[in-house]
């Protein structure tokens, strides 16, 4: 078999590997068969890497080349799976950040190195016009992407594992500084894309000194545009940086002239926009207002009683017990709170216990319970909660109403009903799940401290509401116990 | 880049996008961690770019990035897949009752 047949082989083949990352992806559409899907998946990319390096030994690969390829595989190959076999469940969100980084900074250098061997080797020596601007157009634009997504997820991360402050940090004059750096990266960009064009002539070295400043304005630009975003604002911006890596790689495919990179790319980039919308209409805020930053300061420790009117009424862990015993139909409501009190296992026990005594229970999950899309899920799975429980939002507010009792764990914004009466209310239009509609309402809390928005929660001092004032995790064992005795 | 491969890459970049969303959009929100992990192992795919760097590569700088590229590729690939399917596995429509000590 000749050369040029072998090279058409190696097409199928990445059409086949695209084809099995689509059939991957429609599989992932139910838990029963999400990871047959993964499988698949991981079976297209492992026919399109054999390809690929079938394609390449055609033309002859020095022993030099062979260490390059094999050492950088393995060593990558070999962190990223101990991190993939060491991490916890609640650490996800940082290790999937890591993986948009390195994905992102994989695909920025792919450009880089394009053009600087272009560079080096053919616009010199040849006088053969290396570029073009169509060309010259991918290469900044995987360029620019590739670095704001590898050091806004190394940034991301960082805050995820607590090794930056979570709060948004606002350095002085940060915002004209990332305005400046986007000014500045967009019109070396078009200075470079004229010069593809043939519209202005540099030489080679000029060229390279203008892509290394567009590298260094997107790589501190990752950095600032992440920084000042608050730690609860996370899923949108992982979300949004997936999307970017997504867009990063297929540039690198018009770049090196891959199809397959473009379909995988554009694969990834639906699925990240999908999810930056999905997150952030979750949250009632615009991307923009996300990006901009600065809203989400923290727990607050004020009272959440002062100005929300009312008075709170203090249920005793029996009363709790006997109230869930002897009801027909329980609506868990697990918040981030939950997962930071490590109490999965917790609420799983009771569910168990209320289960055994007839009791139809399930779980309502908000969208945005957790640090990135569908976090709570899985933290409940790897507590054994069979997915049939799990519950959307949109699947099982009308069922509140038929609920004995709704028991809130660790959610305070997502259950707040002023997002839907209460106009002045920062997350008015926030849509949330109504536990209020319950016939009766239990929320374990430590303190009345308020939520992320820092705002009051009109459900405590809801007639119908009893508050179990306990840490997360005892205040289940406790339930767990009290509702053994009974 | 000739404007015929251009337009050729520019069908197959705008198709798969909206493949994507056709697809991706039924994806249930209980699997979206999933979802996000096992498209972060698709972005992989630059992998193949890297090889082909690394294959090619005849100076010590290309030699240098090439190896980064492969060692960031690699981490996402082989990374990427194998937290997807330890996740996936832990879905299950009815666990095996565990006798397990929760606490941990």
């Amino acid at each position: 078999m000749n050369a040029s047949n072998i090279g058409h082989l190696v097409q199928l083949a990445f059409i086949a590997g695209a084809a099995l990352f689509v059939i991957g992806l429609h599989l992932m559409n139910s838990p029963a068969t999400a990871r047959t899907g993964n499988r698949v998946s991981a079976s297209g990319m492992v026919i399109a890497i054999s390809a690929e390096i079938v394609f390449v030994t055609q033309g002859g690969v020095g022993l030099g080349n062979w260490v390059v390829l094999i050492g950088g595989l393995a060593l990558g190959g070999g962190l990223g799976l101990r991190m993939a076999r060491t991490v916890a469940m609640t650490s996800m969100p940082q290790l999937v950040s890591l993986f948009n980084a390195v994905g992102g900074g994989a695909a920025a250098l792919l450009a880089l190195a394009d053009f600087i061997a272009r560079d080096g080797h053919r616009v010199l020596a040849g006088g053969v016009p290396g570029l073009d601007g169509w060309r010259t157009l991918f290469i900044i634009a995987d360029v620019i992407i590739g670095s704001v997504t590898f050091t806004g997820s190394l940034v991301a991360s960082a805050k995820l594992m607590g090794r930056i402050k979570g709060q948004p940090i606002l350095i002085p004059g940060g915002r004209i500084l990332t305005w400046l750096l986007l000014v500045a990266g967009l019109s070396v960009s078009i200075v470079m894309i004229l010069a593809g064009a043939g519209a202005v002539t540099y030489e080679p070295s000029i060229l390279t000194l203008l892509l290394l400043a567009a590298l260094a304005c997107a790589l501190i630009f990752g950095v600032t545009m992440v920084l000042p975003i608050g730690g609860a604002d996370m899923p949108v911006v992982i979300s949004l940086l997936n999307a970017f890596t997504g867009t990063a790689v297929a540039m690198a495919g018009f770049v090196v002239g891959n199809v397959m990179l473009i379909v995988a790319g554009a694969l990834v980039g639906a699925s990240g926009a999908i999810l930056t919308r999905l997150m952030a209409s979750a949250m009632n805020r615009s991307i923009a207002n996300i990006l901009v930053g600065g809203f989400g300061a923290g727990e607050g420790t004020q009272s959440a009683l002062t100005s929300a009117g009312g008075t709170v009424r203090e249920v005793s862990v029996d009363d709790a017990a006997i109230q869930l015993a002897y009801a027909n139909k329980v609506i868990i409501v697990p918040g981030y709170g939950l997962a930071v009190a490590q109490a999965q296992h917790g609420v799983r026990e009771l569910a168990d216990l209320l289960e055994a005594r007839g009791i139809d229970v399930s779980y309502a999950i908000h969208p945005v319970a957790g640090r990135m899309p569908g976090h709570m899920n899985v933290l409940l799975a790897e507590a054994n909660v069979p997915y049939p429980q799990l519950r959307e939002m949109d699947e099982i507010n009308p069922e509140f109403e038929r609920t004995d009792v709704a028991l809130v764990v660790g959610a305070n914004d997502v259950t707040n009903p002023a997002a839907r009466t209460d106009r002045s209310s920062p997350i008015f239009g926030m849509p949330i799940l109504d536990v209020d509609r319950a016939r009766s309402i239990i929320v374990v809390k430590r303190s009345m401290g308020r939520g992320y928005a820092g705002i009051d929660n009109p459900l405590y001092v809801n007639p119908k509401t009893g508050m179990f004032f306990a840490d997360a995790k005892r205040g289940l064992q406790e339930l767990v116990a009290a509702v053994k005795a009974l | 880049m000739t404007i015929d491969v251009l337009i050729e890459n520019l069908t197959v970049f705008v198709l798969a996008i909206l493949l994507g969303f056709e697809v991706i959009s039924r994806v249930p929100a209980t699997l979206h961690t999933p979802l996000m992990s096992g498209t972060n192992s698709i972005h992989g795919i630059v992998l193949v770019g890297a090889i082909g760097l690394a294959a090619t590569a005849d100076n010590p700088l290309a030699a240098l990035i090439a190896f980064v590229t492969m060692a960031f590729a690699g981490a996402n690939v082989v990374g990427g897949y194998w937290v997807t399917d330890r996740m996936l596995q832990m879905f299950k429509r009815r666990p095996v009752p565990s006798t397990d000590k929760p606490a941990r």
